[in-house]
């Protein structure tokens, strides 16, 4: 798969491209200012897009807003981005941005090697990768909201699913058969008003019904 | 908190050219209205003076809770009176007065300026009395009517010249107030800024440089045990892994306390929303500043926001909150309520005293309202300009 890698520090950057390159993946192009990502992510053959938000000129969040950009161009085109810090306000700019293919981690989660790739892979399919903070400040909120309804067990199903894990990688957290997580999600979508539609559509939009309040 | 800044101190005030001057007519009719006020002057010294010795036998409060605004009103009419023929305002800088009428009586006995009405009247009673008296004389005596035409301008501006220079303060004194307040603040935000770099020195120290220590200690004894003991060498970086990550968390939550990067990113707008995104109490924006803020004040009412809402959090028992800001290219104004139980206490803890302080160094001002029982509402003020864009965008 054919990458497209923004990162303005310079060991980072070469850390990543190792490590992307390792694992089978293709760095198209690796750089670390705006006006060069911006042409990178105009190359119709990239794949997907792992960016930094803060990079020169500026060093604040042309990364977000230039992966926004693109994801304007090119509607579903994956972005995983990749922060020193994860903002709630950030995670929404991005999730709005359409449904599904976008990712947001902190960069220390690079470090466990298998379960960042397996997050780039993820978002590459289309699915949500959020940072398990920012699952976990959402959690952490009183609402007043249809998430409300849910009971316990159903909003943990629903923080793991925003952090992009499939059936099994839920059922294996929470030590329960993949076919209980199942039941569990059909609970979900049933209490949060959203219709059969194809599954994965249904994910994102339970996420972001999640995240909204 | 007082509220003082650079613009008490006008150029004006010293070269009196700005403002229309009053004619020959109204001085004249001003001289008249002088010399009418004769008695009451004479009358409102004389007991304020008999009232003073009466204090030592409590009759003397009671007296001057009435006299002493009397004698305000009558000073305050003679500095408007003062204004027009000089062609500028005369400000009245009185102590703000407080609460009750007995800690009112207290200040306006203490103020400074009252001792200046006082002054004043004695003048007005006497070479006061005269210039304006014979103003009028040289307008009635009909004969004198062109010493009048020429003289009775030169004669008032005389007079009004006197009365301002006793009614107000000078220049010398206001800026003497003004560098007092400004060395007040001065070391508030030094002490301030001393406590802060202590807090960041020990939160380094004791988070993440230990931290790292302890990931390069784990990494070269991994190094070590590489060739004969794989498996320990690997749970050993496993193990630097972690302890890099918790590192990295509390370099975060460093930066965050210094500096927030979102605030860095967004400005002030987009920092506010981010803490609201955060509360567990519903928050409602109000959010209106267009540009960007010249970052110390941005940090410092940022803070501020976040400290009032802390308190929202932990005390209030709020199930809604709201947060305004407005910039109107001069003053930032903001404001902070919730619908709790209320008590909120500008004296009490270190929270709020600490932002009022850290405001007062821009000149600005913070009141809290907050009633037992609630609502309460932080408000406050800060003039600044808006700065240039710090970036520019497409």
């Amino acid at each position: 798969m054919r990458i497209v890698l923004a990162e303005d520090h310079a060991l980072l950057r070469a850390g990543l491209t190792q490590l992307l390159e390792a694992k089978g993946f293709e760095v198209v192009a690796a750089v670390d200012n705006l006006t060069e990502l911006e042409r990178a992510l105009d190359d119709p053959s990239a794949e997907a897009a792992v960016v930094d938000v803060r990079m020169p000129p500026t060093f604040t969040d042309e990364g977000l807003r230039a992966a926004i950009a693109a994801r304007e161009r090119r509607p579903g085109f994956p972005v995983l981005v990749l922060s020193q810090y994860v903002e709630q306000l950030y995670a929404r700019e991005l999730l709005a941005s359409g449904e599904g293919a976008v990712g947001y981690l902190l960069k220390d989660r690079v470090s466990d090697v298998a379960e960042f790739v397996d997050a780039l892979r993820r978002v590459a399919d289309g699915g949500t990768v959020l940072d398990p903070s920012v699952v976990a400040a959402v959690l952490d909120r009183r609402k007043d909201t249809p998430v409300d309804r849910l009971t316990e067990r159903e909003r943990e199903v629903l923080a793991l699913m925003a952090e992009g894990r499939a059936n099994a990688g839920i059922a294996q957290a929470l030590v329960v058969t993949e076919k209980a997580v199942a039941k569990h999600i059909n609970s979900i979508f049933a209490k949060l008003d959203l219709p059969a539609d194809t599954d994965d559509h249904r994910r994102v939009r339970a996420v972001l019904e999640w995240l909204r309040f | 908190m007082s509220s003082s800044s650079l613009d008490d101190v006008r150029p004006g005030d010293v070269s009196p050219d700005g403002g229309a001057r009053a004619g020959r007519w109204t001085v004249t009719g001003y001289a008249a209205l002088h010399v009418l006020l004769f008695a009451p002057i004479v009358v409102t010294f004389v007991l304020v003076v008999v009232s003073s010795v009466l204090v030592v036998v409590w009759v003397g409060i009671l007296l001057l809770a009435g006299l002493l605004p009397a004698m305000r009103g009558l000073a305050g009419l003679h500095r408007s009176m003062a204004g027009r023929v000089l062609g500028t305002p005369v400000p009245a800088p009185y102590l703000p007065l407080t609460g009750g009428p007995l800690a009112d009586l207290r200040t306006r006995a203490a103020d400074p300026m009252t001792w200046r009405d006082l002054l004043w009247m004695l003048w007005a009673m006497t070479f006061g009395f005269a210039v304006s008296l014979l103003a009028v004389v040289l307008f009635l005596a009909v004969v004198t009517l062109p010493i009048w035409w020429y003289g009775v301008v030169p004669l008032l501006r005389g007079r009004a010249a006197v009365d301002r220079a006793i009614l107000t303060i000078g220049r010398t004194e206001r800026l003497e107030q003004r560098v007092e307040a400004l060395t007040a603040s001065r070391a508030v935000v030094v002490d301030h800024s001393a406590t802060e770099l202590r807090r960041i020195e020990r939160d380094l120290h004791d988070g993440p440089q230990a931290r790292l220590a302890a990931v390069s200690l784990s990494l070269g004894l991994a190094d070590d045990l590489f060739d004969s003991d794989p498996e320990a060498a690997r749970r050993l970086i496993n193990e630097a892994r972690g302890t890099s990550s918790t590192a990295l968390g509390e370099l975060r939550d460093v930066v965050r306390g210094i500096h927030p990067p979102v605030l860095a990113d967004r400005g002030l707008a987009g920092a506010v929303s981010a803490l609201a995104l955060d509360m567990a109490v519903p928050v409602e924006l109000a959010l209106d500043v267009p540009d960007r803020l010249p970052a110390p004040v941005e940090s410092a009412v940022y803070f501020a926001v976040a400290e009032c809402l802390a308190n929202t959090a932990k005390h209030a028992g709020a199930a809604q909150s709201w947060v305004s800001i407005r910039h109107d290219g001069a003053v930032l104004r903001g404001e902070v309520g919730d619908d709790g139980r209320g008590g909120a206490d500008l004296r009490g803890g270190t929270g709020l005293p600490g932002v009022a302080a850290r405001l007062a160094a821009f000149d600005g001002t913070l009141s809290v309202s907050s009633p037992v029982g609630g609502p309460t509402v932080v408000t406050w003020e800060v003039p600044c300009a808006s700065s240039s864009p710090k970036t520019t965008r497409s």
